[in-house]
């Protein structure tokens, strides 16, 4: 019997946090309660993307997409929407909702300029169930790739397709597939890189979590091509649900003969292994990876020669990116041709981004490559909270740079992005408003870097450190006009003589500040001044006589007693008291207090 | 170890199950039976099951069978509706689980909607009287 509504709770990491799972044994538990448990089917999905929202709930056939979703609400669901099929308006996204109707998802603000190849299945599968992914058509492409093409067309495809890799470097990845498939020997891996070290971004772990088949799957394929019969997946195990999920996706590949010695009765031999990182962020540069899955400790070594020709335990091998792997199925299944269609002349597809930061709907996007900063920011992502006006996005994570509002219709692909002296990064989009001061921005990320250096050059190990406490110096008010020209000198020299990558971008984010907000480094140093008040060093609050009314509201909310005034009186702060903790402008109705 | 023709078959079992996970087009015809309290206590939970197994036996992806609220004419629940895209929607009446099935068959299946069962036909025979 086919069920007659299916329930759809999503099970991504973020809306886990939010108790998605206690709503699940609800839906359950309702369902029970009014004997209809056979009339429904009840899915934990992988993430819908729209995380701002969650925990999401989405019930089909109506397509009702509620959120956010609490446990106290899922008895109304049952008995109004699934019972007497009255959608609850009262829950649905503001997105969903036409005049108290439901609206078609696809048409949403929020899903219409994205295009999902990737994210296909997320929030829309049970990635738990190999029986689902194969009703998307999965493993079609791996059987299209071993039964009707030869390995050379297989890479030829990939190639004509135009793909690049998403894990940051952006090569092409057909043409590191027939380095691969060249290269001499005859054990060869596949290595799917699931480190995602990035702060902030979350695309590879939400692919795992949403549809941990469709990687096995390219896996296989790339295997076939390149002839290789063993991959490993490296990923961190701060992923919990992702290993997890994948862990189980990879058992039952096995129980259908789809991963093993002879998959599918194809005559290919495949199988993978996990392999749990221990969240270096340089353990996601290639090398450093293979050298952990080896048992070693996590340090780049040269390149050349490349991991195609001399990787794993010295042997060729093929390493891509989740995302990456994640177009693979889909470029076979429906040729080179469709997915060149779709993006820039040297930018094809689609990109993942992590949207967070000031913007209403953080979560996770798919959009194809060109789409303008703009329509991510204001259609997308609905906007930046509280009226606050746009700043600046940053892109590429601690490797890349900020894009300022005066760009924001710039096309998003690889070049543009390195034109503007940003990257393209893993896919991490943080967007930031008027009130981030863009020298405390700098500082975070080499705070960041300097941290994950490995050490072994240098440049790097040294080099960003002192970076560091030269921004720091700024940031507490005792720079010098000299310092910025020192960070310039400083910067140029590790990206020049770094080893790996890690040290290569990491005085990226500085560079690319003090090139689009040099005023704001020089108010710092020359005026003693944080323009976007967050320096703490550098700002005093004082209250503004004209509009303080002695309500007496600072003074309440103030923990350290520096505010003085009586009721209907002026207040003003003791700043000798004041520890800068910003309570007394959160609290002031009149907006009297200025810093 | 599955074959081919086995995961072929996984398949197609799982696609008629998961056509209920697609949000109806404007393509589809849509069936939907009223379900507010005065439908349930007519009997549409019956006629309801009786729709999704049809929906599902007749394997089309272009029916969504659904459910919606009161209709607002209690005294005839329970209640089916039936939309053809570009047509007018026809409103079926005192529906029981047989009578869903013969208009699956006649209507959704093959165009003929049945008079008899309908609303207009219902106030018309009243009308006579
Ligand atoms: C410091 C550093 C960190 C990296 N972290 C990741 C990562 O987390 N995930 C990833 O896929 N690639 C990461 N890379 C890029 C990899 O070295 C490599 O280019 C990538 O896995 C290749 O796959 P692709 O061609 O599919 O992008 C990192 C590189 C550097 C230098």
């Amino acid at each position: 019997m086919r069920e007659r509504a299916h329930i759809l709770v999503c099970g991504g990491t973020g809306c886990v946090s939010g108790q998605s799972k206690l709503i699940m044994d609800e839906f359950k538990k309702e369902a029970a309660a009014l004997g209809i448990e056979q009339e429904i089917k009840l899915i934990f999905t992988g993430c819908f993307g729209l995380c701002a929202k969650g925990p999401i709930v989405v019930i089909y056939p109506e397509g009702a997409f509620y959120g956010p979703v609490s446990v106290s609400d899922v008895k109304e669901i049952v008995s109004e929407h699934i019972l007497k099929g009255r959608i609850v308006t009262r829950l649905l996204g503001t997105d969903t909702c036409e005049k108290g109707v439901n609206k078609s998802i696809a048409e949403s603000a929020f899903y219409k300029s994205q295009q999902r190849i990737v994210l296909k299945n997320c929030g829309l599968i049970d990635p738990e169930d190999i029986d689902e992914y194969l009703a998307y058509d999965g493993y079609s492409a791996y059987e299209k790739a071993v039964t009707q093409m030869m390995r050379q067309q297989v890479i030829d495809c990939i190639k004509a397709s135009g793909l690049r890799g998403r894990g940051g470097g952006g090569f092409l990845t057909g043409l590191k597939w027939q380095f691969c498939l060249e290269a001499k020997g005859k054990q060869k891996y596949v290595v799917c890189n699931a480190d995602e070290g990035d702060p902030g971004a979350f695309m590879d772990r939400s692919i795992l979590e949403g549809d941990p088949q469709s990687i096995i799957e390219a896996m296989m394929i790339a295997g076939y091509a390149v002839g290789s019969d063993k991959g490993y997946v490296y990923v961190r195990a701060e992923y919990p649900i992702a290993v997890s999920r994948l862990d189980i996706a990879i058992k039952q590949a096995r129980a259908y003969g789809i991963l093993g010695k002879n998959a599918m009765g194809l005559g290919h031999a495949f199988d993978i292994e996990i392999r749990l990182g221990a969240g270096a962020f340089v353990c996601g540069e290639e090398t450093a990876l293979l050298r952990s899955i080896e048992g070693k400790r996590g340090e780049p070594r040269q390149r050349p020669p490349f991991p195609a020709v001399k990787g794993l335990f010295d042997k060729p091998t093929l390493i891509n990116n989740v995302e990456t792997l994640g177009n693979i199925p889909q470029i076979i299944l429906n040729g080179a041709e469709w997915f060149a269609a779709i993006g820039t002349e040297k930018s094809r597809g689609t990109k993942v981004f992590a949207l967070g930061g000031k913007i209403n709907n953080t979560g996770l996007v798919e959009i194809p490559m060109g789409t303008t900063l703009r329509t991510v920011i204001e259609e997308i992502g609905g906007g930046i909270p509280n009226g606050k006006k746009f700043k600046a996005a940053q892109t590429g994570g601690p490797s890349g740079g900020c894009i300022p509002a005066s760009h924001i219709d710039t096309p998003i692909d690889y070049d543009n992005l390195i034109a503007l002296g940003s990257m393209m990064g893993s896919g991490g989009l943080i967007v930031m408003d008027e009130e981030n001061c863009m020298v405390d921005i700098a500082k975070f990320y080499l705070e960041f870097t300097e941290e994950e250096s490995c050490g072994k050059c240098t440049p790097c190990r040294i080099g960003n450190k002192r970076l560091y406490e030269i921004l720091e110096r700024i940031s507490e008010g005792k720079g010098e006009l000299s310092d910025l020209d020192k960070l310039e000198q400083l910067s140029h020299y590790i990206k020049d003589n770094s080893l790996c990558g890690l040290g290569q971008t990491a005085p990226n984010p500085v560079l690319s500040t003090l090139k689009y907000f040099r005023d704001e480094y020089v108010a710092h140093v020359r005026d003693k001044k944080c323009p976007a008040g967050v320096c703490k060093a550098l700002v005093s609050y004082t209250i503004i006589p004209e509009k303080c009314i002695g309500c007496t509201l600072c003074k309440r909310v103030c923990p350290v007693d520096a505010i003085i005034g009586e009721l209907k009186g002026k207040h003003v702060i003791d700043t000798a008291k004041c520890i800068k903790c910003d309570a007394c402008v959160g609290a002031c109705k009149k907006g009297a207090i200025s810093k | 170890m599955k074959s081919l023709e086995e995961l072929q078959a996984i398949r197609e079992r799982m696609k008629s199950q998961i056509q209920s996970r697609e949000q109806a087009g404007g393509n589809d015809i849509r069936v939907v039976v009223g379900m507010a309290t005065c439908g349930i206590a007519a009997g549409a939970r019956a006629v309801l099951a009786a729709l999704t197994e049809e929906t599902a036996k007749s394997g089309l992806s272009n029916v969504k069978a659904g459910q919606t609220g009161c209709v607002g004419i209690c005294a005839y629940e329970p209640i089916v509706e039936v939309f053809f895209p570009g047509k007018e929607k026809v409103t079926y009446v005192l529906m029981d689980p047989d009578k869903m099935r013969a208009v699956f068959k006649s209507h959704v299946l093959s165009g003929q909607p049945i008079q008899e069962y309908t609303y207009t036909y219902a106030i018309a025979d009243k009308g006579e009287k």
